[in-house]
């Protein structure tokens, strides 16, 4: 009985989008209500398949930015630049649009609220959004080891769950949210655009001596050049899990 | 390496993987035959949209896993790993 039961989540199920919300003027964040899920841990993500009239089918995997919750999920699309998925789920679904949904998955890139030890997460564009899950679920329970999120971003206007991020540090809070931009900045931005360097890591990462474990997520060669970063700033590899998003050109 | 990286890595494959298997196959590892390094499943420089999906070393871009569909068939080539470590939860 068990065993069916973990084996039916590994197929895919029906999903209904719920509700969309606008992020950015290319993502949005979407509400799927899933009957029967039951959470995730944070980091994981689930695929998404669309069947057209023909019986065409497209699937892409899609991270959870929501924190774990039942029978429903939020997952945040970034418009790919000729992408087969991307631009019906960021531009054109609306609430009522029926999909498919295989998950939750994968069980490395995930931190476990159970875990004490201090947590460095940085994310590029749309790879901050399994990080949220994880800030948000830090948040949510009140936990109290240290969680910082560096998340770089194009441009003002590219910043995902800004309402969220840009609220501002709460005294005693035990998360901290740092946003640099890497192509254009906010006029009054003390550092500039640049994409992240040794400065950032040494301003704004927690120090290899913590041992934090580190979540690295985004596209391909900036997850490649942060993971050079933090080995070259004394991190143990061992701590470092990444999730690679490819460099959105397919 | 000078060109721009573009490959994703093994958690993109974690749904077909995971489902052939019945379990979670991103924290699974195992010795790369062509270099020995143990490379983490999640960590292998994927490739989907092929013929099939591919799962390279990160060390030397030897296929570690190969997975082809077709409607009513799943092949699973698996001749770059020495063998696949699982966590063994009693």
């Amino acid at each position: 009985m068990e065993r069916t039961a973990v084996l039916a989540r590994l197929t895919w199920q029906p999903a209904t989008l719920q509700a969309v919300h606008p992020e950015t003027p290319t993502a949005r964040t979407l509400t799927l209500a899933v009957p029967g899920w039951e959470g995730h841990q944070p980091g994981q993500h689930l695929d998404l398949r669309l069947t057209a009239a023909g019986g065409y089918t497209a699937q892409r995997a899609y991270s959870i930015g929501s924190a774990p919750a039942a029978e429903t999920v939020k997952l945040t699309v970034e418009v790919t630049p000729g992408g087969e998925v991307s631009p019906f789920l960021a531009h054109m679904a609306h609430p009522g649009v029926r999909v498919e949904v295989r998950g939750p998955l994968g069980g490395w890139f995930v931190w476990s609220p159970n875990e004490a030890g201090p947590v460095q997460l940085i994310g590029g564009g749309s790879g901050v959004v399994p990080l949220m899950s994880m800030l948000r679920t830090h948040r949510a329970i009140g936990h109290r080891a240290p969680m910082r999120l560096l998340y770089s971003v194009r441009s003002p206007d590219a910043l995902l769950f800004a309402g969220e991020l840009t609220a501002g540090d709460q005294v005693g809070a035990a998360d901290h949210v740092t946003v640099v931009y890497s192509r254009q900045a906010p006029s009054g931005d003390l550092r500039g655009p640049g994409r992240v360097d040794a400065a950032d890591i040494a301003t704004h990462v927690l120090a290899a001596e913590d041992s934090p474990k580190c979540f690295v997520c985004g596209p391909t060669p900036f997850v490649e050049a942060v993971n050079e970063l933090l080995g070259r700033a004394g991190h143990d590899l061992h701590q470092i899990r990444a999730e690679r998003f490819g460099t959105g050109r397919t | 390496m000078t060109e721009t990286p573009d490959f994703l890595d093994g958690n993109a494959a974690a749904g077909d993987l995971s489902q052939l298997f019945g379990t979670d196959m991103t924290h699974v590892s195992g010795p790369c035959l062509g270099c020995g390094q143990r490379v983490v499943i999640a960590q292998a420089h994927t490739f989907l949209g092929g013929p099939g999906t591919v799962l390279r070393c990160p060390g030397c871009d030897t296929v570690l896993l190969r997975m082809v569909r077709s409607p009513e068939r799943i092949w699973l080539e698996t001749s770059g790993m020495g063998y696949l470590e699982f966590v063994n939860h009693p």
